[in-house]
């Protein structure tokens, strides 16, 4: 039990005294997350308009293969990445293993078919009638979709909300493609930790193991208050959504 | 084109659908039965847990000394393989019966400390620096480690590191210490996770890294790094020296520990048959570690501290030597 009261206690110390090694791995996890997220949003909003725009083959097919993405193992992901990123591998020119940027390529691959389903799903849900109205006021495609859009907007920052929770929380992608590394810098105070490729998710099973709880737990309080906002703004948003209409 | 391409993909797809459903129904029934099994093996066979390094589980040697162990008396092994740092540390706390390690300051802590008793040694390879062929820093063929990394660092070429608190990390700092150096930078990067991980990323990244000769050549086809600098093995540098060593957990710290297993587990693989097991094992046509429990005289050192046979600690300072409990 002391254990467990002291390594609270210097997990809320390290992160209240803004220790620089707990602040560069929570850096690290928010830049490369909210990068793969704001790319797979800008991405998957407007394919999720043309879904329910345009009709093409296999396109319930498609859809299927979405659905099947939205479920799709972290830690598979990170294979096939990282296989085709390795040095030997067909992009390995690109030298991008154990990168931030290849994270962030993981990442997209796992928020982009929730971000793209639930979009699909919340623009299908706007009454037909409002495009109808659109179109006999005279609008054009591009602005009916903009009206769309905005009819829609709730459900799809709900996917885009649920995407980042996804891949706040996940470990096996950017573990396997990221490497969990960091690397010391001197300074005059000593030796400071500095991730590189270290992630808030990744650093806790490897802190525990470790044995340095405290670190763990740091880690964990922000990593579970980051995962907190997000649900509740989808719950704050969702209720919103439940009023308006 | 587009058309025939999707039409494979979904027929991939129903494929994998397909499969998928199969096999869940198929992994139903064995995967009872061996959790049954299991079961079964569990409440007959007495267990013994041993927490160890790396180094001795990626090799494959452990498979073949606990696959011997439980024909000869039946006992199942519950290995884990973690690093000396963390393997000790699970033995501080009671949850092993018996390391297997290597980091002999360490190793005397843990015994002076009174989690230990009945330190053996049992064998020994070397370490070894390996990096990319290119070789930026320019140290292929150099007799001298601590002169390897200094090259390394004024070159600030890529050095990974375990930074994990292992065996293998606590010999890298020793000898950044006899270097004079600290290393700090991006250049030194540190993946806090095992051997054959490490040794992944440092030829993912053409890197540097001091390795256990046993993981390397284990992980040798499928790395593209070569040997630079040799460990006493092959002739090079004595400080890369790489002695492992079995303890048991003091029964006196943990009564519910299993203390005879263990005993019997050291027992083992100091007999002339562990050693020969150890002696004999190849991986890769290459043998990995070189048994040394069996001797003519006794090598009483291995029964003392560091310090009194004038060795250093894992900084490489002199050892503090032995702290006595408080009288009374």
């Amino acid at each position: 039990m002391e254990y467990l009261v002291e390594g609270i206690l210097r997990a809320v110390t390290l992160i209240l005294t803004l220790d620089p090694y707990v602040i560069s791995v929570a850096k690290v996890q928010i830049i490369v997350s909210t990068s793969a997220v704001i790319l797979a949003s800008a991405t998957a909003v407007p394919i999720a308009v043309l879904f329910s725009f345009r009709n093409f083959p296999f396109k319930n097919f498609l859809l299927t293969l979405i659905n099947t993405g939205m479920g799709l193992p972290p830690v598979v992901v990170g294979l096939v990445v990282f296989v085709f990123f390795m040095r030997r591998g067909p992009l390995g020119f690109l030298d991008l293993v154990y990168t931030r940027e290849i994270m962030v390529i993981a990442q997209y691959l796992l928020a982009f078919p929730i971000i793209l389903g639930v979009s699909i799903a919340a623009i299908n849900a706007v009454p037909k009638s409002i495009r109808e109205t659109a179109y006999t006021l005279g609008a054009r495609d591009r602005e009916v979709a903009l009206v769309v859009i905005k009819e829609a907007a709730f459900g799809i920052i709900t996917g885009i909300l649920a995407g980042a929770g996804r891949v706040f929380a996940e470990v096996g992608a950017i573990l396997t493609v990221g490497g969990n590394i960091a690397y010391d810098i001197a300074t005059p105070e000593g030796i400071i930790h500095v991730s590189k490729t270290r992630t808030l998710s990744t650093a806790i099973p490897l802190e525990t193991s470790q044995g340095d709880i405290a670190a763990a737990i740091a880690f964990g309080l922000i990593l579970l208050t980051i995962t907190f906002i997000l649900n509740l703004l989808v719950s704050f948003l969702r209720r919103r959504a439940s009023i308006e209409a | 084109m587009k058309l025939k391409l999707l039409g494979v993909f979904f027929v991939l797809f129903l494929l994998t659908l397909n499969l998928g459903c199969t096999a869940k129904e198929e992994a139903k029934a064995p995967s009872e039965g061996a959790a049954a099994q299991e079961a079964q093996a569990s409440k007959e066979m007495p267990k013994l847990v041993l927490a160890t390094t790396t180094s001795t589980y990626n090799s494959g040697l452990l498979e073949v000394l606990n696959t011997e162990f439980q024909k000869k008396y039946g006992v199942l092994v519950e290995v884990h393989a973690v690093g000396t740092g963390a393997a000790i540390r699970m033995a501080r706390d009671g949850e092993v019966d018996v390391v297997l390690v290597h980091a002999r300051g360490k190793e005397d802590k843990f015994l002076e400390d009174g989690y230990g008793i009945n330190r053996r040694n049992v064998m020994y390879n070397d370490f070894i620096i390996v990096g990319p062929k290119s070789d930026p820093a320019g140290i292929r063929g150099m007799k001298s480690a601590a002169e390897a990394f200094k090259k390394i660092a004024k070159a600030q070429a890529k050095f990974v590191s375990r930074g994990d608190n292992s065996g293998t990390h606590a010999k890298e700092q020793t000898i950044w210490k006899l270097a004079g150096i600290t290393p700090s930078g991006d250049w030194y990067e540190q993946t806090g996770q095992g051997m054959g991980k490490t040794l992944t990323i440092a030829s993912e990244k053409q890197a540097y890294t001091l390795t256990d000769r046993g993981t390397f050549l284990a992980y040798k086809g499928k790395l593209d790094l070569e040997v630079l600098v040799e460990g006493p093995v092959k002739g090079g540098d004595p400080t890369l020296s790489n002695p492992y060593a079995v303890i048991a957990v003091n029964p006196k710290k943990y009564p519910d520990r299993n203390y005879e297993l263990a005993m019997l587990y050291i027992g083992f693989l100091t007999s002339p048959e562990g050693q020969k097991l150890i002696a004999e094992y190849r991986k890769n046509g290459e043998q990995l570690f070189y048994p040394d429990a069996l001797v003519d005289r006794e090598n009483y050192n291995q029964y003392l501290p560091v310090t009194i046979h004038g060795l250093y600690d894992e900084q490489g300072e002199p050892y503090t030597g032995v702290t006595l409990p408080p009288k009374g």
